[in-house]
């Protein structure tokens, strides 16, 4: 169409293709992209500073909220840090819960990552079936835990709820019905043609570009890369699970399908044996409010991939330093590479193919010269930068201010 | 054996099953018995310790002193996160998380929950005793640190 | 000016405005998008929206305000919905319902509709890329090139049993196939075939690439709103009744010399059916990239096409020509 000359396109930061606000820039020859020009920064929230002036037990809740999918996945990695330099260890009871609730969120999040796929390349009716089947998950998840989202089942020292025996024969049965239901995705997935012509050799990333681009996840393992955090530095009961890492060497979005959908089969079993096997004695041992000065790393394999926290305490009750590193830092390089000559079309699915969570990935980083003047705009002048712009467009936000106020701040 | 349409056996059977999907809210459904939901407070139990105050991520919870051993509970529910660690810091469950859910309002106001011990029973001093009465038409008290 | 001239016209007027015309259009265009809607979520295993919800959005759409960006084309972009509406109803009126002599047809009008068909196409495209916006203008140029894709296996299916009925009048082949039913089941082919293209015509599932939601917004429609984004989506809803009435009198030549009641039921139940059988078809695919839509219709459609015309003239040759009239 518009032959010899390109056009840009932006896909973001608002777009429908995308559920969280990230941008884009498209340079497009025809429906070919040439170029493409990812910014990220749209949802920072400042959660590291923030946990600096919060309690470690108010941290962790924080720390919960980094991301609604993954929340186990970043609250865990946070109190596993926190514990290290504290020197206690959950109980083995804790430790197999925390590892079935982890499982648990990794089936609801590979759900729904496959409804997304199917809705980012128009096949809505796949949406509404794995949607449908995560329900039984999240009502799982609802009744082990208190709630669908944000689990809150983490404490320092082990967690808050205990599984009983009824809910242990009720996890059985959903489980079995979500065993089924996987094994009839594996088979649309690989059998409806519609779906394997928009996911095969789409988005490749290759062995080499995957380890090169520092890809982790089932990103990096359908690229052949066998790197998996359970079984390479097992953590919570991993190393008493007994589990395959699934890999795929198809190095596309088709690939990373078949590794999802693989890990999800993996998890039903890893959660059987967990039950099966579920130790008794205490479910907490107390800890202290107070961290002693020390640091620690915390590694986990979340549903996307290794998430890193970095926890520094000072003898406080509050951390001196807390630094995350989401799964989608690490994956998001990558997404450029895969859409080189690639087609518009093709965008969607490839960034969706990586699991993105943005708000995850967020961060502030300020480049000051060491005699210039700060580049960072603070909260006043940030507003005051706003209701000028808006006056020069000709809207006047300063009358309004009042009725925007809250009712703690009178 | 790749071929279009693999999931047509399905969506037709489907089509003949009851909808997976209900008519909320006209249909509701219920949480687990153990949800963490709007909190609730049971004054009489309640020894003014503050510990769900300390451990509050959110800052949404006051325990404010209204008579000798009586407490007033406030909690704002905008700002709650439905952690329900106050619960667990209470050191004599003077607070519950309950399975109410539909916790939406149209006033801000509405979002704010005060749950006061029964006046019959508190021996207050004459001068506490109108403030807790008129309270219910008062925005928030300011003595919270704005946090933003 | 006599009685018989005021009644002539006054009839043709309630005929083309009202029954069976653009009233009676609109009413069972939005009762099919009801139709394909509710099947399309009981598919999907949802509750589906009640009955007056495609009523509903329309009526709410017009309520909106209407913008116009500020770079477009204002007269083509106010235009666009217009004549796509238009057109698609003029194509309706050639259409044969439940009998085939009707009140409005020539010999060529089966040429007549299918353009007539086609321009609601075209000025999706006017449409879009006056709009100036980017997604807006991908969409315009998807819509064409999906045109010219589709367009050609469709014309060759319908040419086919044009052939062996021997006009190029749509109510002369719907009469030819009422009275030699068997000759129809010799175009089965071209009605698998017509089906995929209908596809392609409405912009659906496997073939809504023009208006690829988690691509370009909504493509060609991006910048629309109001009452004329309520026009374009009667458009729609008219096109698929207009494409399902076209096929079922080329393919479907069932019920036509039933007595009125009987003949109007047979007919709406022949409508729904294909709007049914899209829906399905809707339901359970993934959509189609333009490379692979454009491969798909001249790989397998146009040579699929083609054989159903060859068939159609093998027939004609070899059957007796008193048979054929």
């Amino acid at each position: 169409m518009f032959e010899g000359e390109s056009v840009q396109v932006p896909v973001g930061p608002q777009h429908p293709a995308l559920k969280e606000p990230t941008s884009f820039m498209l340079t497009l020859q025809g429906e070919k992209i040439l170029q493409i020009a990812v910014r990220l920064g749209y949802n920072h929230r400042g959660i590291e500073k923030a946990c600096e002036e919060r309690t470690y037990v108010q941290g962790i809740y924080l720390i919960e909220r980094i991301c609604g999918i993954c929340s186990h996945s970043h609250a865990t990695c946070f109190v596993q840090a926190v514990e290290e330099i504290v020197g206690i260890q959950a109980p083995p009871r804790a430790q197999y819960i925390r590892t079935i609730v982890a499982e648990l969120e990794r089936i609801h999040s590979h759900l729904l990552w496959l409804g997304v796929a199917g809705h980012e390349v128009g096949f809505d009716t796949l949406l509404m079936y794995s949607w449908r089947d995560r329900e039984i998950v999240m009502d799982l998840l609802a009744l082990l835990t208190g709630n669908r989202v944000n689990y809150g089942i983490n404490t320092f020292g082990g967690v808050r709820r205990d599984i009983s025996p009824e809910q242990k024969a009720d996890i059985f049965t959903r489980l079995n019905a979500l065993e089924e239901r996987t094994k009839y995705y594996v088979s649309v997935a690989t059998q409806e043609t519609t779906l394997i012509n928009r996911l095969r050799n789409v988005g490749v990333l290759s062995p080499a570009d995957a380890v090169r681009m520092g890809a982790v996840g089932p990103t990096a393992r359908a690229s052949s890369v066998d790197r998996d955090i359970r079984r390479d530095d097992p953590y919570l009961a991993y190393g008493e699970i007994p589990f395959k890492v699934i890999t795929a060497d198809c190095n596309d979005v088709y690939g990373r399908t078949l590794v999802r959908v693989g890990e999800l089969m993996e998890s039903y079993k890893m959660i059987r044996h967990a039950l099966e096997h579920l130790p008794d004695g205490p479910i907490a041992v107390k800890a202290p409010r107070k961290v002693p000065a020390g640091e620690a790393l915390g590694r986990y394999e979340a549903p996307r991939g290794e998430d890193v926290h970095y926890v520094r305490g000072n003898g406080t009750e509050k951390p001196d330093r807390v630094k995350v590193r989401a799964p989608t830092l690490a994956n998001v390089q990558a997404v450029a590479k895969m859409l080189e000559d690639r087609y518009l079309a093709d965008l969607p699915i490839v960034v969706a193919a990586i699991d993105p969570c943005f708000s995850c990935t967020d961060r502030l980083t300020e480049v000051r010269r060491a005699d210039g003047p700060s580049s960072v705009l603070h909260w006043e002048q940030l507003r005051q930068y706003g209701i000028e712009w808006h006056r020069r467009h000709g809207i006047d936000f300063s009358k309004l201010n009042n009725s925007f106020r809250c009712p703690e701040d009178h | 054996m790749k071929r279009p349409g693999r999931m047509l056996a399905e969506v037709l059977r489907s089509a003949l099953r009851k909808p997976a999907t209900v008519l909320y809210p006209f249909v509701k459904i219920l949480m687990p018995e153990h949800f963490r939901g709007r909190l609730h407070f049971i004054p009489e139990k309640c020894i003014g310790c503050k510990l769900c105050m300390r451990d509050c991520p959110a800052n949404a919870i006051q325990i404010i002193k209204v008579a000798d051993k009586q407490f007033r509970c406030e909690v704002d529910l905008a700002r709650c996160i439905y952690c329900a660690q106050c619960v667990d810091s209470c050191p004599r469950k003077a607070l519950e998380a309950s399975r109410e859910f539909e916790l939406a309002q149209l006033q801000r106001k509405d979002l704010f929950m005060r749950e006061s011990p029964d006046p019959s029973k508190v021996s207050a001093p004459a001068s506490e005793q109108p403030k807790t009465e008129s309270a219910k038409s008062e925005p928030a008290p300011a003595n919270k640190p704005a946090n933003g | 000016m006599d009685a018989q001239f005021v009644y002539q016209n006054l009839y043709d007027l309630f005929y083309m405005l009202v029954f069976p015309g653009l009233l009676f259009l609109i009413a069972f265009a939005l009762f099919a998008e009801y139709v394909d809607r509710k099947l399309h979520a009981r598919l999907q295993h949802r509750v589906g929206p009640p009955w007056f919800q495609p009523l509903a959005d329309v009526i709410k759409l017009a309520a909106k305000e209407e913008m116009t960006p500020r770079l477009a084309d204002r007269r083509m972009f106010l235009m666009a919905p217009l004549v796509a509406l238009a057109a698609t109803a003029t194509a309706f009126l050639y259409i044969p319902t439940w009998k085939s002599d009707i009140r409005y047809h020539f010999e060529g009008d089966l040429i007549l509709v299918l353009y007539m068909l086609t321009v609601p196409t075209v000025t999706f495209f006017l449409g879009g890329w006056y709009s100036r916006s980017v997604y807006s203008m991908i969409g315009a140029a998807r819509a064409v090139m999906q045109l010219f894709a589709y367009e050609v296996p469709l014309f060759l299916c319908i040419l086919g049993p044009a052939l062996l009925a021997n006009t190029w009048s749509i109510s002369k082949m719907a009469a030819f196939y009422q009275v030699h039913p068997a000759f129809a089941a010799l175009n089965i082919l071209g009605l698998g075939v017509c089906l995929v293209a209908l596809l392609g015509k409405l912009e659906r599932v496997p073939f809504d690439i023009p208006e690829a939601e988690t691509e370009i917004v909504a493509g060609s429609f991006t910048e629309y709103s109001g009452r004329l984004l309520a026009m374009l989506r009667l458009t729609i809803d008219l096109e698929t009744i207009v494409g399902a009435a076209l096929i079922a009198a080329v393919f479907l030549p069932f019920g036509l010399g039933l007595p009125a009641a009987a003949g109007f039921a047979v007919y709406l139940v022949k409508l729904l059916a294909v709007v049914c059988v899209l829906t399905v078809m809707r339901s359970i695919m993934a959509r189609l990239r333009i490379d692979q839509m454009i491969n798909l219709c001249w790989k397998v459609a146009a040579p699929l096409g083609v054989a159903q015309v060859l068939i159609d003239l093998v027939a004609k040759g070899y059957l007796p020509r008193g048979y054929l009239q």
